[in-house]
């Protein structure tokens, strides 16, 4: 394999590859016909990404060069950023990338060529591997939004580095809302003390095709990667969408490359918190409605995991039917009460000290592999591990 | 300012007299050798030489003549101390670190001699403040003997073109390996980390190269570890010249323009790290 790239694609590959470096700890790079793929995962498998880069975004693209030279090959992201951790550099210095793919030596040799005359060679040492593949259809999600990626980078901005994941949802007025999300734990903490929230209207989109109501939790270090490369590229960043625990896959495309960021999104309440009824204000839906949505039957319809869970574990199926659009003075019925859910909170961290909560993540290969009515039948919390072994 | 009269009436009594309009003259040739805690100062009537040492492996020697102090006065053929660098430029940016515009800091230094604390008082917007750092007794420091007849390999550089080489450079590498050479590749700067071997090449016709005088090729491995540290001097410098002697040992003298416009030169000696073979790239 051997591709040179100028000019400024140099950088346009350098910023691919430290959104990708958000992600995942190590990088798969295959040459294609159509295209040099760069892909990766995260360890726990919730998130995938892949840039395509189409032959035309090179001066000169060769899949083969050789027979001896491995089809593809995975390396550290780490010793791979490292050849352009400085964009500025790249940007000023650099005039030419060439990368090739030694079959004989091993080794990925990425050569850059700077102003001076200087010349950096990089010996990356690398392992075979298969090729990654994540299974995920943009076509089949229901929702889909397009925004310009300023607009949504400059919407993303105000939430603290620290937050792990934000809630999107589209709210009464179909305006588009992020708000922070936080996890149960955190209810009477003092992290509770600032939710941020960020309204954006529907005439800022190119394309919004979503219901209200609908809302979707996921992690938002991992997009703000993506929206980072999608900026400073000027291009439109595709959200498309299911319901909650379904994979929400973010795109971006011109002609010479594109880009699929797929991230698992948190699964509804789980059902023994549900069961207890005890009101989960900050759960994805419940906030958006508190603030200006109105309960939605539809809703409720497109949540069938926590409706086929709520079933089995309350007795009353007129209360479950509206609980994930319930508001907790109208969950009162089939709640014990407040003090339960005091209990709870405190239980919690008392029997396993130390410890994460659960997250309700997903993984989204296995997930989006299984057929939708396998989805009811995991009601439990799912951590990404488990369901390794599954697929 | 009657506290600074005070001490000016003592005057006579000092070896060491230096000021300084502007203390950061000073202090940022300094910081460039600030690698370690302590420091040997020798001041001599053409100005102040101060020395950091590590693992007796590396040495920077940063010089500041007398030409950059607005009055410098040593009544002895020369003095030698030992001080804490930390302290002493915790001491000199006591007004704060970052320069204000329109304020500067001034600098009077005075030292009485063997066992006495050296006096700094630094005066700005008509604040002064007296520090009083104990000196200590001197060490015997390396004598590298680095002479510039056994000089094989000499190369001027401007330092913009190694600023950012150094800065990136991969850390997990033990060495840093430097190919000086008459023929291709000239001037190659390699590492060999986790990921895998980084070599960085200058051509002697490029425009960064100020002159290039190789004779012979020579390929040295230098601990990274303790070439790190000059990234401090690089970073200030405008030009930097690498020198290396029949030994295989190292000299990087960097050349720091000042605020004024004055020069000041600082130099790092290293010793090799082992021997390998030519033939290796």
């Amino acid at each position: 394999m051997k591709c040179l790239v100028t000019g400024g694609n140099v950088k346009v590959l350098g910023k691919a590859v430290h959104s990708l470096s958000r992600i995942g700890d190590e990088l798969y790079l295959e040459p294609l016909e159509d295209g040099l793929s760069l892909r990766t995962v995260n360890s726990s498998r919730s998130a995938y990404a892949c840039f395509l880069f189409a032959p035309l975004f090179f001066q000169q693209y060769q899949v083969a060069t050789s027979n001896q030279d491995p089809v593809r090959c995975k390396i550290l992201m780490k010793s791979f950023l490292s050849v352009f951790r400085s964009l500025v550099m790249l940007e000023k210095t650099v005039e030419k990338c060439c990368i090739t793919l030694h079959g004989r030596s091993s080794r990925l040799v990425v050569q850059l060529h700077c102003k001076y005359g200087v010349r950096k060679i990089h010996n990356l040492s690398f392992q075979d591997c298969e090729s990654l593949q994540a299974v995920f259809d943009p076509a089949s999600c229901h929702h889909v939004l397009r925004a310009p990626a300023k607009v949504l980078g400059e919407a993303v901005q105000p939430f603290p580095l620290a937050l792990a994941e934000v809630t999107l949802g589209i709210t009464r007025g179909r305006r588009v809302i992020l708000r922070s999300y936080q996890e149960d734990e955190a209810a009477d903490s003092t992290i509770r003390a600032m939710v941020t929230e960020m309204s954006i209207g529907e005439e800022d989109f190119q394309q919004l095709q979503a219901q209200e109501g609908v809302a979707i939790t996921f992690c938002l270090k991992e997009l703000r990667g993506l929206l980072s490369f999608a900026e400073s590229a000027n291009l439109s960043l595709s959200i498309h969408f299911d319901e909650p625990g379904r994979p929400a896959i973010f795109t971006v495309e011109d002609s010479l490359l594109d880009g699929h960021f797929v991230l698992a999104t948190l699964l509804e309440p789980d059902p023994q918190s549900q069961g207890l009824g005890s009101p989960q204000p900050h759960m994805p839906g419940p906030p958006l409605q508190a603030s200006s949505t109105p309960p939605l039957d539809d809703f409720a319809n497109d949540d069938m995991d926590s409706y086929m869970i709520a079933m089995e574990t309350t007795v009353g199926i007129e209360g479950s039917r509206t609980l994930p659009s319930l508001s907790p003075g109208l969950r009162a019925p089939c709640s014990p009460g407040s003090n339960s859910e005091d209990d709870d909170n405190k239980d919690d961290p008392s029997t396993v000290p130390g410890t994460p909560p659960p997250k309700k993540f997903r993984s989204l290969f296995f997930g989006s592999i299984l057929a939708p009515d396998h989805s009811p039948q995991g009601p439990s919390p799912v951590l990404a591990e488990d369901s390794e072994g599954e697929g | 300012m009657p506290l600074l009269t005070q001490q000016i009436q003592a005057e006579d009594s000092y070896s060491l007299v230096a000021s300084l309009d502007n203390v950061r003259n000073l202090s940022t040739i300094l910081k460039a050798i600030h690698f370690q805690d302590h420091a040997t100062c020798f001041a001599t009537k053409n100005g102040i030489k101060v020395t950091v040492e590590k693992a007796k492996c590396v040495q920077a020697n940063a010089f500041i003549q007398a030409g950059i102090f607005q009055e410098f006065v040593v009544r002895e053929e020369s003095l030698t101390f030992r001080i804490n660098l930390t302290v002493l430029l915790d001491c000199l940016s006591i007004f704060g670190s970052s320069p204000t515009p329109g304020t500067l800091t001034a600098l009077r230094m005075c030292y009485q001699g063997y066992g006495y604390p050296l006096m700094l008082f630094l005066e700005e917007g008509g604040v002064v403040t007296v520090c009083k750092i104990n000196t200590q007794e001197p060490e015997e420091t390396l004598d590298f003997d680095f002479c510039s007849t056994n000089v094989i390999n000499k190369i001027i550089l401007q330092s913009e073109g190694l600023r950012e080489a150094f800065s990136e450079l991969d850390m997990t590498s033990e060495v840093l390996q430097i190919t000086m050479s008459p023929d291709k590749p000239y001037f190659r700067l390699s590492t060999f980390g986790n990921a895998g071997s980084a070599h960085l090449d200058y051509p002697k016709d490029s425009d960064l190269m100020e002159a290039f005088h190789c004779n012979q090729t020579q390929v040295n491995r230098y601990k990274i570890s303790l070439l790190k540290p000059s990234t401090k001097a690089l970073v200030l410098s405008c030009k930097v010249s690498i020198r290396t002697d029949n030994r295989g040992f190292l000299s990087l003298q960097y050349m720091i323009r000042n605020e004024d416009g004055q020069i000041s030169f600082v130099e790092y000696y290293c010793c090799p790290d082992e021997e390998v073979p030519e033939s290796e790239s």
